[in-house]
Parts: C-alpha cells; sequence; structure tokens
C-alpha cells in the first residue's frame, strides 16, 4: 500500500515535468529561423500559396493556440510527418525505438556487470595495483569521447582483425527475426532463431561496448566512493574481525549498503546512454533513433528531431520513475517512512 | 514616553510536514508585552527555545510579527511601509551571539562597517573613512586591522566589530542576541563593559537577551523572564533577583552560585524538559514542571499581573 | 591549500594537460608546422612521419597543425559556453535559494525540466533548431548547462541564507539585490566554481560530440569532432586521421577533470 502511494505521488510529480517538457520542445521548435512555409514550398513559392500554407498550418495562430494544437496532436499520437522519411514521424519512432533500447538496455548490463565488481575490488584493495588500474581505467572512461573509442574499436576489431561486424543489426542477406518486441536478440530467443540470435548479439558488441565505456565508468567509480565508505564503518570491522570470508563480506554484507547511492545513479546512467546512443549509432550505422535523429539533422527534418527528442526525455523520465521506486523497495527506511 | 513600547506581540511559525503538509502552529512568542526606557537596559531571560531570541527579530522586523503591536518612540512599526522601516533601522540595530557567524567571511572589516554607510547613503568616501576610523577607536581597533578579514581576529575582536557594525549609525536601541554567550568568560566582561561605556557615551537602549542570569543581572534595569513564549516575570533587576515570585524564577535562580554563604538557598530542580513549543501544555505552560502546581494550574491561564509594587508575576499562587 | 593541490600526483596531472592546451592554443602559429586548412594533394593520406608527425588526411592537409589549431576552437567553446551558463544559473539558484517559496518553486521546476533531458538530446535539438553552426552549439550547450549551477548554488545558498551576517544585512536595511549580490552570492559560489572547471572538458567533449554528427563546427574547420566525422570516411586507409583527433580531446576532457576533481578534493577532504 505505501508503495503504491509512493509510486502515485511519484506520478502525481511527473505531470508538471510532463507540461514544462512539452512547452521547452515546442519552444525550440518555434525557434526554427525563417519561415516554416517557405522551407515546404521552396524558394518559387508565391506569395498566396505560402499565406494559404501558413493558414493551413497554423502559423498566423497566437502562441497559445498553436501549443494547444501542438499538444492535441501530441495525445493523438500525431507528431507531425517526417520531411525525409515521408512517413508520419511516430510511426518512423516505433520503428526505430526498438534497437535503440535494445542496444542501451545491452550497455546498461555491461555497465553493471563490470561496474560494480570492479568499483568494489577497487574499494577493496585501496591504493593496491588493482586500485590505481581501475580508477585510472573509469577515470579515462568517463572522460572518453564515445564516438572516438568506437571508431577506434571499428578499426581494430573490424577493419584490421574482421572478427566482429561493424554496422548493422544483422549479417547482409539475414532477415530479421519474426516481430515480437522489436528487438532481435529477445524476438530471436523467444522465436527459438539461433543464427539470428548470434548474429544479433555479435553485432551489439562493439556498439554495446563503446556506449558502456562512459556508464562503466561512472558507475565504478561511484561503487568505489561509496563502498570505502561503508567499509570503514563499525560493522563491517566487525564481520571481518570475526573472520567470515572476504568474498561474503564485500558482495553480502558491505555491497548491500554500498549500492544504495549506486542505484541514485542508475537513472543518470541510463540517461547518459540513451544521449550517447545518438553518436554511437552514428558511428555503427546502428539503425535506432539515434541513426534516425542524425539523419534527420542533416535533411533539415525538423519533425523527425523533436519527435526523438521528445521520446528520449519521456523515456528517461520513465527509467528515473523506475529507479526511484526500485530505491525505495530496496531501502527499508523509506518504506517505514 | 517609553522608547519601545511593545504590546501582546505574537510570533507563530507554521512549518508544513510532508508531501501533502500536515500543519503545525509554533507559537514562538505568544502575547508579550514590554517596554525599554531611553538610556535603559531590559535584560530578557530563559532557556534556550523560549523564545526571547524571536522576541527580539520580531521586534525588528527580521520576521513578520503575527499579532500585535510595536512602538518605537511611539510610533507603529507593525504594518509599517518599507520605506519608512528603512529609515527606522539606523535607530534600531541587533548584535548576534556567533561572532564568528554575524561578519561576511568574504569582506574586510572596512567593507563590513561601511555597508551600513552605503545603505543608508550616509557621507561620501572620504567622510565614511573618517566615520569607519573613528568607530573602530570606539571597539579598540587599530587603523592597519581595518583591511584584514574577519577569520584574522579572535571572537572578542569579532564581537566587538559586530557591535561596532551596529553603531555605526548612532541608533538608539540595540536589540543584543546573546551577545556574550559564545565567548570566553574573560573576554565576556570586556565585551560587557564595552557595551556599558558605550551606553554611558552615547545613551543607547538595549535589550539584553541571555540565558546567563549572572550577566543580565550585571547589565540590566529590569529583567523580564520568559517561559515557552510568555513573560513570566517582569520588574526591577533588585526585585526579580532578591525576591523571585514566579516558581519558574525561583528555579532559575537557585542554580545560580550564591556569593554569599550565610545564605543558603536550595536548589529546586526542575522536573522533566522544556515542552515543545508546538505543543505546549494547558493552563499554565508551566504547571508541568512546577513544584507549585494544583489542579487548576492546568486549567486556568495565569495572566501577568502586578503582584507587587512595580512587579509582575503570571502565577495564580502568588 | 596551494600544498593539498601540489601534493597530488593526479592534480598536478591535470594542471600539466591544462596548461600545455593553453600553451598550444596562445602560440598555434608557432608551434604548428603546417597551415591548419592548406590542401596538398600531393602529399594526401601520408601516415605519421618526421614530416607530419600525426599524418595527412584525405586532401593532404596536416592533422598534427589541424589539432594545434582546434585547441583554440575547443577551448573557446569550453569558456563561452561556461561563462555564458554560468552567471545565469548561479544567479538563478542564488534567488531561489535566498527567495524560497514560489519563486523557489517555479526556477527549480524550469531547472527540472532542463534536467528531464539527457543533456546531449536537448542540445542536439536546440542546435537543430538553430541551424548547424560552431555559435549555435555554443548557444544551444549554454542553455542544457546552467540548471546544473542552478541546483547547486540552490543548495549552498539554502545553507548559509539563514547566517547571522545575513541577517545582519537585512537588519541594516540592505535591499535584496545587496543582500544577494555581497552576501550571499559570494559565500555559496565555491562548489559551483569547481563544477564550471569539471565542466570545461565536458563542454568541449559535448560540442565535439554535436559537430561529429554534423551540428557544431563545419568543414574545413580543424574542430576536433568534425575532424573525426571526417576521418570516418577515410577509416580504411588513414587510421591516424581518426586516433589523433580523438586523443586530444580525451586528453583535454581528462586534464580538466583531474584537476576539477583535485580542487574538489581540496575543498571537500571527507570526499576520496
Amino acid at each position: 500500500m505505501d508503495a503504491l502511494r509512493f509510486i502515485g505521488k511519484r506520478l502525481l510529480l511527473m505531470i508538471p515535468i510532463l507540461i514544462g517538457i512539452s512547452i521547452l520542445t515546442f519552444a525550440i521548435s518555434n525557434t526554427i529561423p525563417g519561415d516554416p512555409a517557405r522551407l515546404i514550398l521552396g524558394p518559387k513559392a508565391t506569395p498566396e500559396g505560402l499565406e494559404a500554407l501558413r493558414e493551413d498550418m497554423g502559423l498566423n495562430d497566437p502562441l497559445y493556440v498553436q501549443y494547444g494544437n501542438y499538444m492535441a496532436g501530441i495525445f493523438q499520437g500525431d507528431l507531425g510527418k517526417s520531411t525525409y522519411s515521408q512517413r508520419p514521424v511516430v510511426e518512423d519512432l516505433l520503428r526505430y525505438s526498438p534497437a535503440t533500447f535494445e542496444l542501451t538496455m545491452f550497455a546498461m548490463f555491461i555497465t553493471l556487470v563490470v561496474g560494480i565488481p570492479f568499483g568494489v575490488i577497487s574499494a577493496s584493495r585501496k591504493d593496491r595495483i588493482a586500485d590505481q588500474f581501475t580508477r585510472v581505467f573509469a577515470l579515462i572512461g568517463v572522460a572518453m569521447p564515445a564516438f572516438w573509442l568506437g571508431l577506434l574499436l571499428l578499426l581494430f576489431f573490424y577493419l584490421k582483425l574482421g572478427v566482429l561486424p561493424g554496422s548493422g543489426r544483422l549479417d547482409g542477406g539475414m532477415s530479421p527475426p519474426e516481430y515480437i518486441t522489436g528487438m532481435y536478440t529477445i524476438d530471436a530467443l523467444l522465436t527459438g532463431n539461433w543464427p539470428v540470435l548470434y548474429a544479433a548479439v555479435m553485432h551489439m558488441i562493439l556498439p554495446g561496448i563503446t556506449l558502456a565505456a562512459v556508464t562503466v565508468g561512472m558507475i565504478t567509480r561511484m561503487t568505489r566512493s561509496s563502498m570505502l565508505t561503508v567499509l570503514q564503518s563499525d560493522y563491517i570491522r566487525t564481520a571481518f574481525a570475526k573472520g567470515a570470508p572476504e568474498n561474503r563480506v564485500l558482495y553480502g554484507h558491505a555491497l548491500r549498503n554500498g549500492i544504495m547511492p549506486v542505484i541514485t545513479l542508475l537513472g543518470m546512467a541510463f540517461g547518459h546512454a540513451l544521449g550517447g546512443s545518438v553518436l554511437v549509432e552514428a558511428v555503427f550505422s546502428w539503425p535506432g533513433l539515434g541513426q534516425y535523429a542524425v539523419n534527420a539533422i542533416n535533411y533539415l527534418d525538423f519533425p523527425a528531431v523533436m519527435g526523438v527528442t521528445l521520446l528520449i526525455a519521456v523515456m528517461f523520465i520513465i527509467v528515473n520513475l523506475i529507479v526511484d521506486t526500485l530505491y525505495f523497495f530496496i531501502d527499508p527506511r523509506l518504506k517505514h517512512n | 514616553m517609553a522608547l519601545l513600547e511593545v504590546s501582546n506581540l505574537k510570533q507563530h511559525f507554521t512549518t508544513k510536514k510532508g508531501f501533502l503538509g500536515e500543519k503545525t502552529i509554533v507559537k514562538a512568542v505568544d502575547g508579550v508585552s514590554i517596554t525599554i526606557e531611553e538610556g535603559k537596559t531590559l535584560g530578557v531571560v530563559g532557556e534556550s527555545g523560549c523564545g526571547k531570541s524571536s522576541l527580539g527579530r520580531s521586534i525588528l522586523r527580521l520576521v513578520e510579527p503575527t499579532e500585535g503591536s510595536i512602538k518605537f518612540e511611539g510610533e507603529e512599526i507593525v504594518g509599517m511601509s518599507a520605506k519608512r522601516l528603512k529609515e527606522l533601522r539606523k535607530e534600531m540595530q541587533i548584535v548576534f551571539q556567533d561572532p564568528y557567524a554575524s561578519l561576511n567571511p568574504r569582506r574586510t572589516v572596512r567593507q563590513i562597517l561601511e555597508a551600513p554607510l552605503i545603505i543608508h547613503g550616509v557621507g561620501d568616501k572620504r567622510e565614511r573613512k573618517e566615520l569607519i576610523e573613528n568607530l573602530s577607536g570606539k571597539i579598540g581597533l587599530r587603523k592597519e586591522q581595518l583591511s584584514n578579514y574577519p577569520h584574522e581576529f579572535s571572537g572578542g575582536q569579532r564581537q566587538r566589530i559586530g557591535i561596532a557594525r551596529a553603531l555605526a549609525l548612532n541608533p538608539k536601541l540595540i536589540i543584543a542576541d546573546e551577545p556574550v554567550s559564545a565567548l570566553d568568560v574573560s573576554v565576556q566582561s570586556q565585551v560587557l563593559n564595552l557595551m556599558l561605556e558605550l551606553q554611558q557615551e552615547m545613551n543607547l537602549s538595549y535589550m539584553f537577551i541571555s540565558h546567563d542570569l549572572s550577566v543580565v543581572q550585571h547589565i540590566s534595569d529590569k529583567v523580564a523572564v520568559m517561559y515557552l513564549g510568555k513573560v513570566v516575570e517582569i520588574a526591577d533587576v533588585g526585585k526579580v533577583y532578591d525576591t523571585p515570585m514566579h516558581p519558574y524564577t525561583q528555579a532559575l535562580l537557585s542554580a545560580l552560585p550564591v556569593p554569599d554563604p550565610t545564605r543558603i538557598r536550595s536548589r529546586i530542580i526542575l522536573q522533566g524538559d522544556l515542552p515543545s513549543p508546538s505543543n505546549p501544555p494547558s493552563g499554565c505552560t508551566f504547571h508541568t514542571r512546577c513544584p507549585m502546581a494544583t489542579k487548576e494550574c492546568a486549567e486556568i491561564v495565569p495572566p501577568l499581573e502586578e503582584k507587587a509594587p512595580g512587579h509582575f508575576a503570571a502565577c495564580i499562587h502568588v | 591549500m596551494v600544498r593539498r593541490v601540489t601534493s597530488s600526483p593526479l592534480t598536478m596531472l591535470g594542471l600539466f594537460i591544462v596548461v600545455i592546451i593553453l600553451i598550444a592554443a596562445l602560440f598555434a602559429p608557432a608551434i604548428a608546422t603546417h597551415s591548419p586548412t592548406e590542401v596538398d594533394l600531393v602529399s594526401k593520406l601520408e601516415a605519421p612521419s618526421a614530416e607530419h608527425y600525426f599524418g595527412t588526411d584525405e586532401v593532404g592537409r596536416d592533422i598534427f597543425s589541424r589539432i594545434i589549431y582546434g585547441t583554440r576552437i575547443s577551448l573557446r567553446i569550453g569558456l563561452l559556453v561556461v561563462l555564458i551558463a554560468f552567471p545565469i544559473g548561479t544567479i538563478l539558484g542564488a534567488i531561489a535559494g535566498y527567495a524560497g517559496g514560489r519563486i523557489d518553486q517555479v526556477i527549480m521546476r524550469i531547472t527540472d525540466v532542463f534536467l528531464s533531458f539527457p543533456g546531449i538530446i536537448l542540445a542536439m535539438s536546440i542546435a537543430a533548431a538553430l541551424g548547424p553552426s560552431i555559435e549555435n552549439v555554443m548557444l544551444a550547450l549554454a542553455a542544457t548547462w546552467w540548471p546544473w549551477y542552478t541546483r547547486i548554488v540552490r543548495s549552498s545558498v539554502m545553507s548559509i541564507k539563514h547566517s547571522e551576517f545575513i541577517e545582519a544585512s537585512r537588519a541594516l536595511g540592505a535591499n535584496p539585490f545587496r543582500i544577494l549580490f555581497k552576501e550571499v552570492i559570494p559565500n555559496s559560489i565555491a562548489p559551483a566554481t569547481i563544477q564550471a572547471s569539471l565542466d570545461l572538458g565536458f563542454v568541449i567533449l559535448s560540442a565535439a560530440g554535436l559537430s561529429f554528427i554534423g551540428l557544431g563546427a563545419q568543414p574545413p574547420s580543424p574542430e576536433w569532432g568534425a575532424m573525426l566525422a571526417n576521418s570516418r570516411e577515410i577509416l580504411r586507409e588513414a587510421w591516424w586521421a581518426a586516433t589523433f583527433p580523438g586523443l586530444a580531446i580525451l586528453f583535454t576532457v581528462l586534464g580538466f577533470n583531474l584537476l576539477g576533481d583535485g580542487l574538489n578534493d581540496v575543498m571537500d577532504p571527507k570526499q576520496r
């Protein structure tokens, strides 16, 4: 019951944020220099034609009416038409988002599997070689331009060694698995399509590592500093003094408390990965939202850019809501308060 | 006419707790009436949390009073326009408890002392310089020290700087909120003596807020004892200290060391803790800890009455 | 304080890197061996050598010289973005923290909205709306960066706003404007300043990313992100074209991070 109240409260707090987001994106859409009608009709348009289109597009209405129309559109699932693909933006977003979501989740998986143990090891071997190595690794990870790391990985593993594929989600000529979630690995797994599963995983390795580099650095550093605090606490010293096995103390007792600040950072890390996907997808020709956005930018396809922005912001908010809820369930103090 | 006349002043704070906000009202000051005469000192004593600091801040309108009247030289301060209030601030100043927190660490002493003059547009640059140097002489600071930062001074020196800032505009009334309680005992007397000298020299009135009964006795002409936002006893200093009427005052005084060993005062130990001001006891708020409490005390709110000439107390048993 | 900085080797490394970048930017014409933009088709796609330290690109431009000149662009971006975002964020944060109530609510809800976008995405859409150019990227980044300073400054203002020296100023009759700028802000700005030094690196990184997807610096500008975008076409033939500009970004970001972290440790010795 408490949990429901907590989630309800969080959902309520989301409403002003969502309204704010819609106002901000609307404002951005309105800053496009020049006349959208002229942009569509081109230089040869007649004044009458321009005026007619402006009227038709509602550009002559006062701003608040335009915002109202914009909101009404969003609620009807209408984000305009992509001038590049000539399809409704919503359709494109639905088509491209599973690829981005799959890649981001994969990167987050790498982040957790690598970042947390590295942080724990680093903290438990403070100032020793393993710690120094991890800290330098994490520092470089955080400072790394992901798109550059992608280029280097591409150069080495794809062009030089040829051991991993370098672009797309599947090998050339392979047809995607039956559409269930749109995430190839999951769909292939569900339908038992092993060759496609293998190809999909192989294709995700390089972009996944690239995307995870920064977030691994973030999570490693946070885990380390949080674990350092916990390891100095009396109850951990007592556990060690009793002679409990090191790994059980570290991963059993200490991590349970040390993980809390890491969880709060997860939402932010996810947002970082979502943002980074724009650049990384461009490097690996990964047909997701990022690639779509970059193409849209190059074709001055503004509705598409705004569609991606809006969708990613909403995904980010939902993830933060999930993280908060997770935190609520893990931290017993919150539950009883 | 008294310099300051406060009647039935109330200072209530509302605090909101939680998301939906269950409001609680804290009655920090609950119907206080006091007067301060020109050139005199009113001491205000009480335990921490009794509302004596809120009273001071409320009089200066650093927090907006909830109800009541504050008259300075006959002029009503509550509800006064911002413009007039700013002018009046020249007349009433405050000295704070913590000399480490009351001076901006990033400004030199010169800047700190010049601020009041700049704010009120006093003099030009050269005149201000003269005024500041004159002022710093009064508190025993050398000219060269003016360009130092607060952290380069001792606690006593800092407190004197705080006093100098309060005096910069030649005020008539200084509200001193525990001005010496953060200082070492040896330094305390220096600062107290400085305050007494300045009072003589500038004909100042003080409202001296403190929990320290001996300090208050030393400096005050009149003393008000506060308990949970109310004045429970008020009279000239001699009367309060020699013939305390309210059981609370008696308890406080019984804890004082007695200089005369032949006079034995038995110490009265108060029961329990200070009740929360957000949920004060019924009737006489002191009845939960009072050694003389009877059944009626929980029901009747005792008015502050003149029990002896010039000696007011709020207790039905006196 | 100086001793604490110099005693940490990592902080010193950061300082060293930042100084090198500053020198490269200031004395670019003296350090560069070639023109950063001159096309020399005879020596195109040359591997690193004594003549071309970092090799040449597909039209024979010297990559080393381009990177050296690129420090100017990147530093300018970093500094200008922080110089726009920092005062805006600081003032709003100080107002929010000091005023409290409605004003605080409104300002903080606005920052929440900005922070509910992953930074690069918001910057991308603003830059896309304004049109591709380096100036627009700077505006876009400044527009996404200020809320961080607002948050930091607000929380430090909250911690000092009940200080007696501020109450003293009010008792003297100082107006809110004076209190804000003379009392509140000078005493609550330090943590945000440290964040700003860290951010210099991250701003440069983000700007390079936006240039990489075609929003920022346009060719033939020797901006590092744009150089990397360009290198994709010749990845197979010229590994050096992709390697060195990225290294330059990495080192710059690392330098500012190490320096900022070091300053942070000095300010807050508990966090280590």
